[in-house]
């Protein structure tokens, strides 16, 4: 038989299909794992809310903070350089993330009135003033000059203050400041930070 | 983009041939030690593990022990396992392991499966599912003698704990490992897991009275880069099921080592037979009719 150019092509052809169809693939094939979903993302240092050990956490947030970029959290895992927690978390801190990002997350202020059976949304404004309104008659009406043998006392017993375990020693500072011009003695505080 | 160096790919599912670029550089085994005697069973592991890798919500069912749900699930890869175990002089012992992907050096899922490229076990030690690949046929779920991978109906395809290959291929410890309160996971290269893992085990043995106390890094499989310490390592079966001699079931091992290249290479000769005949007999034409002696032929010439 004849052994033409257009024969040896169509070999060399069939073969290479053949080859490749069998599993000698010559495309190099390198490990694709996924990206890590924080590399670009914001670090920002914060304090686990929940009980008093105040384990450091990061939190991190979509974008780098640029004006047009609106900020989502998408991790929360432990701060290595804190000297409480060096990293480590409990399984509740370590569900941080879906304590920011939550459907049923509370965002703005509720009251529950003297006998009603329900919460409603009031402003910060309308909060605070309530606040205010009722510290002052609280104030007024439960502060005691004299104690009972005439000892000059100066306080306010109607009223305690319990702080976060997230405060800051700052912050407590205030709180102390100003609780105690208010005549408060029942302060309690969980803050370890 | 994952480490070269540490997530180099080192053999590839049903890939004929060695992985492209394996054997350049130096490698670096990793390495996960499970404590289960300083375990507490707190599940910050298991809670860090669905966060990381966001894995949507699993129910859990309570079958009155501590234990989240009977086995892990395709959205749920490290699930601590309560077990009670009663000595023989009737006293009790709870137990906790942490289950999850053993990372086995000779993983009986890769070697089951015939997706190319849907198991991967990098040079780093960890054996890694890419789901785009997988065919969801479960191979490897019959194949892994620790009964981890799980099949999501929804998608057809198949998921485990990935040692969370995207951390540490960028120089970051699992999740699992991070988390962990009382420091009983801890993360590095093999050898210096080991070396810590004996040490411990050494403690428990000569302190503790745990006179069996050892490491278990099955060596049936090659040894796992997921290893523990346990109380007892003559009887890893009380720790929840964890096989004292796991084995990759024979039928994948004479399916990959036998079946696969024999029956190829005759696959590749018969190709070649075919191709042989038809460079050299050329293609089949339709044999011409032979031509009739009567006065048909008077009649197709007109």
């Amino acid at each position: 038989m004849e052994f033409s150019r257009r024969t040896f092509i169509k070999g060399t052809v069939l073969s290479g299909a053949g080859f490749s169809a069998l599993g000698f693939d010559l495309t190099p094939v390198y490990a694709q794992t996924q990206s890590l979903k924080i590399s670009r993302a914001s670090e920002t240092r914060s304090t686990c809310p929940y009980c008093s050990v105040s384990c450091g956490v990061i939190i991190y947030t979509l974008g780098d903070k640029a004006k047009n970029a609106i900020p989502q959290v998408v991790h929360v895992e432990g701060d290595p350089d804190h000297p409480i927690n060096r990293g480590t978390l409990c399984p509740k801190g370590s569900s941080l993330a879906q304590d920011i990002v939550n459907d049923r997350r509370l965002l703005k202020p509720q009251v529950r009135r003297p006998g009603s059976d329900h919460w409603e949304d009031i402003s910060w404004d309308q909060a605070y003033s309530e606040i205010a309104q009722r510290v002052k008659k609280t104030r007024d009406d439960t502060f005691l000059e004299t104690d009972a043998q005439g000892r000059t006392v100066n306080r306010c017993e109607g009223m305690a203050f319990t702080g976060g375990c997230t405060d800051t020693n700052e912050f407590n500072y205030l709180v102390v400041k100003s609780m105690r011009s208010l005549g408060v003695c029942y302060l309690e505080n969980q803050a370890r930070v | 983009m994952a480490d070269r160096r540490t997530l180099q790919a080192e053999m590839i599912s049903a890939h004929s041939g060695p992985a492209p670029g394996y054997g350049m550089q130096r490698d670096l085994e990793v390495c996960k030690l499970v404590d289960t005697t300083t375990c507490i069973g707190c599940k910050a592991c298991e809670v860090a593990c669905a966060e990381w890798n966001d894995l949507p919500f699993s129910p859990t069912t309570f079958d009155n022990t501590y234990q989240t749900m009977p086995e892990t699930r395709w959205n749920f890869w490290n699930l601590i396992k309560f077990n009670e175990h009663q000595n023989p002089d009737g006293t009790i012992q709870w137990l906790m392991r942490k289950d999850q992907c053993m990372h086995c050096a000779d993983p009986g899922c890769l070697a089951a499966c015939p997706a190319d490229g849907a198991i991967v076990k990098y040079a780093n030690g960890i054996v890694d599912f890419n789901q785009e690949n997988c065919i969801g046929c479960e191979f490897c779920v019959s194949g892994c003698p620790f009964n981890i991978p799980r099949f999501n109906p929804e998608t057809k395809r198949v998921y485990k704990c990935t040692l969370c290959s995207d951390r540490v291929g960028e120089g970051l410890e699992p999740a699992c490992i991070k988390a962990c309160p009382t420091g009983c996971l801890k993360f590095g290269t093999k050898d210096d897991m080991k070396f810590i893992g004996e040490e411990r085990a050494k403690q428990l043995r000569e302190n503790f009275g745990w006179q069996n106390a050892g490491v278990y890094d099955p060596q049936s499989v090659g040894g796992t880069h997921v290893i523990y310490v346990l109380h007892d390592a003559t009887d890893p079966e009380r720790y929840g099921d964890l096989p004292k001699n796991p084995q990759i079931p024979w039928s994948y091992t004479v399916w990959k080592w036998l079946f696969k290249p024999v029956l190829g290479t005759f696959a590749l000769f018969g190709f070649l037979g075919v191709l042989f005949h038809y460079v050299t007999s050329g293609p089949r034409r339709t044999q011409p009719e032979p031509p009739e002696k009567d006065g048909a032929d008077a009649n197709i010439n007109v």
